[in-house]
């Protein structure tokens, strides 16, 4: 697929951002604020970034796309439809009986999902074996984690990581979305796992810190993280939760909660 | 009944993955630093590019292993069952479960002949986790000739298996070159007025059963009912028809284990007086292994005296 430049990825994004608030809009439940916070990073990593064939999605020389933190599933099915994987139409069955888009990723239920993922924390371990076996393999596709501050407080988070960096994994891209919020309430209210960067660091990762709406940035960060050797890269995109949606950005009202019609209709105006 | 003990299931673990490692360049070991105790540290000696220890991590230990089999390799991972099955049982549910991968688990140390262990490393509840994951197969094999022929039978079945092997030496209680199936039992004895079903340690301790309740002129037949799931429906069918009254045995807790699945069967398709030889919701605790059989009803004596309840003599 022909690689688009910061300008089109910025149209790209808008048009997911679109999808995400139609999406769970129309589903009545889902995550908008956590999904609208990881666009910029799904865009540049589908239409730019890695290489993969939606008439194939099983090619085995493809990039991997783990998205750990499942429940952005609205920004995932969005960047997948636009990419090729499925009619964007299919989009609005999300969370209807039947359809392929399950709540949460279901890779059996959508080719082109990696894993199946909704309970936090497992993705990256399911990451470091995909690239254990890229290894064993010989090849070089790369292996993309997108977690979450959330997952930060996963005890098996820190298990993956300090296993990957001990069996020097490369080839193995974890893409912090850190949105400052949980569930609950802003992650320093709730477990503060500050300081990030110096853990990860300490646990031996190669570490960048960037703005995660900035999609230049996150070019960057990632063609730096693929060329790392003999040990996983992080990028720590720190984000805004609802980003792009005004009454959205900054409000973990709209964690788990979707926008009534009337919100729909606003938030689609902003996007236009 | 005479006991010839032959190699604990874990050490025949052990060979089988040499066996298999030879022939078969994708399977991959994994353990969670317990592997000169499960056995697959065999594996590791000779093949060492191809053995992941991942530390003391067993959730991890299960994602990694669900990310290598969706690209294709046959990971076999173990550990104690206590601990594989009770810290990677979200990620057997998520990642391997409802993700339909092919991962193999070993879990060794299986029920309370651990001995002197004590409680906090005996598994007596693994059976009932690993059966309420929708497409997990589960194995529970009783000696060294059944052990590595079923390990071997998990390889033509690209889905998850849970096998649990045990700690000490067993008995022999098969014939060399019989043949194994998942999700067939294997009937060792026939019988006319009860049919016990049980597995793993309780197989030897059925036969010797039977073989005392002969003497008391009561004809009992005993199934290695190695497959809990998917249960050998056909042939516990046959035998309720035919003896009209079941008694299950098993080393695990009477929650969820092979009692459970034999008796939701039976109580739909052919409801007969059954028994059931098993942990009677309690944890166990220190000891010698005969010793912890014999308080916690796990014997030859207990099952005869079960088997006549059931038959109420």
């Amino acid at each position: 697929m022909e690689k688009l430049s910061v300008e089109q990825l910025k149209a790209k994004s808008k048009l997911i951002r679109r999808h995400i608030i139609e999406m769970t809009g129309a589903a009545a439940s889902g995550h908008p604020g956590g999904s609208l916070s990881s666009v910029e990073i799904l865009t540049a990593l589908y239409f730019n970034l890695m290489e993969f064939n939606p008439q194939d999605p099983q090619w085995p020389d493809r990039d991997r796309l783990i998205m750990s933190k499942g429940h952005g599933s609205p920004a995932l099915y969005a960047a997948m439809a636009e990419s090729g994987y499925f009619d964007p139409k299919t989009l609005i069955s999300f969370r209807k009986l039947g359809s392929p888009l399950q709540g949460h990723p279901d890779r059996k239920k959508l080719p082109g999902v990696e894993a199946s993922t909704g309970s936090l924390g497992q993705g990256l371990s399911f990451g470091v074996g995909v690239s254990m076996a890229r290894r064993l393999d010989k090849k070089d596709y790369y292996t993309y984690v997108i977690t979450s501050d959330g997952e930060m407080n996963e005890g098996q988070t820190w298990e993956a990581a300090a296993m990957a960096a001990h069996h020097k994994v490369d080839h193995l891209i974890a893409i912090l979305d850190d949105n400052k919020y949980q569930l609950d309430s802003s992650t320093q209210e709730i477990c503060d796992m500050e300081p990030l960067t110096e853990k990860w660091k300490a646990f031996h990762w190669h570490v960048q810190e960037i703005d995660g709406h900035d999609l230049k940035a996150i070019l960057n960060a990632v063609e730096k993280a693929q060329k790392v050797k003999d040990q996983p890269a992080i990028i720590i995109a720190h984000t805004v939760k609802g980003k792009g949606v005004s009454f959205m950005e900054g409000n973990n009202a709209f964690h788990g909660v979707a926008p009534t019609p009337e919100q729909v209709r606003i938030a689609l105006k902003e996007l236009e | 009944m005479e006991k010839k003990l032959g190699k604990a299931t874990r050490d025949a673990y052990g060979q089988a993955l040499v066996e298999i490692g030879k022939v078969h360049p994708e399977v991959i070991v994994m353990d969670a630093d317990l592997s000169k105790s499960t056995k697959s540290v065999m594996f590791a000696e000779k093949f060492p590019e191809r053995f992941i220890n991942v530390g003391i991590q067993e959730a991890n230990l299960v994602g990694v292993a669900a990310g290598l089999a969706s690209c294709g390799k046959i990971p076999f991972i173990s550990s104690f069952a206590s601990f594989l099955i009770s810290k990677g049982f979200d990620q057997f549910r998520m990642s391997v479960a409802y993700s339909g991968l092919n991962v193999k688990v070993v879990g060794s140390h299986g029920g309370i002949t651990v001995g002197e262990d004590g409680a906090s490393q005996m598994s007596i509840e693994d059976i009932a986790l690993m059966t309420s994951l929708p497409g997990f197969v589960v194995l529970v094999p009783c000696d060294e000739v059944s052990t590595p022929a079923l390990v071997w039978e998990t390889l033509k079945h690209p889905a998850p298996v849970y096998i649990r092997t045990g700690r000490p030496k067993t008995p022999v209680v098969h014939q060399k070159g019989t043949e194994f199936k998942i999700g067939k039992g294997v009937r060792l004895r026939d019988g006319k007025d009860l049919t016990i079903v049980a597995n793993g340690s309780l197989v030897f301790e059925s036969l010797d059963a039977a073989e005392r309740l002969a003497e008391e002129g009561i004809s009992a037949g005993v199934i290695d009912m190695h497959t809990v799931k998917p249960l050998d429906t056909d042939l516990l069918l046959e035998e309720a028809k035919k003896t009209g009254h079941i008694l299950v045995a098993e080393e695990h807790q009477i929650w969820g284990g092979l009692g459970s699945a034999v008796a939701t069967f039976l109580a739909r398709k052919h409801p007969c007086k059954m028994g059931f030889v098993a942990i009677q919701d309690t944890f166990a605790e220190s000891g010698k292994p005969e010793e912890l059989l014999e308080k916690y009803g796990l014997t030859a004596p207990n099952i005869i005296k079960t088997a006549k309840k059931v038959l109420g003599r």
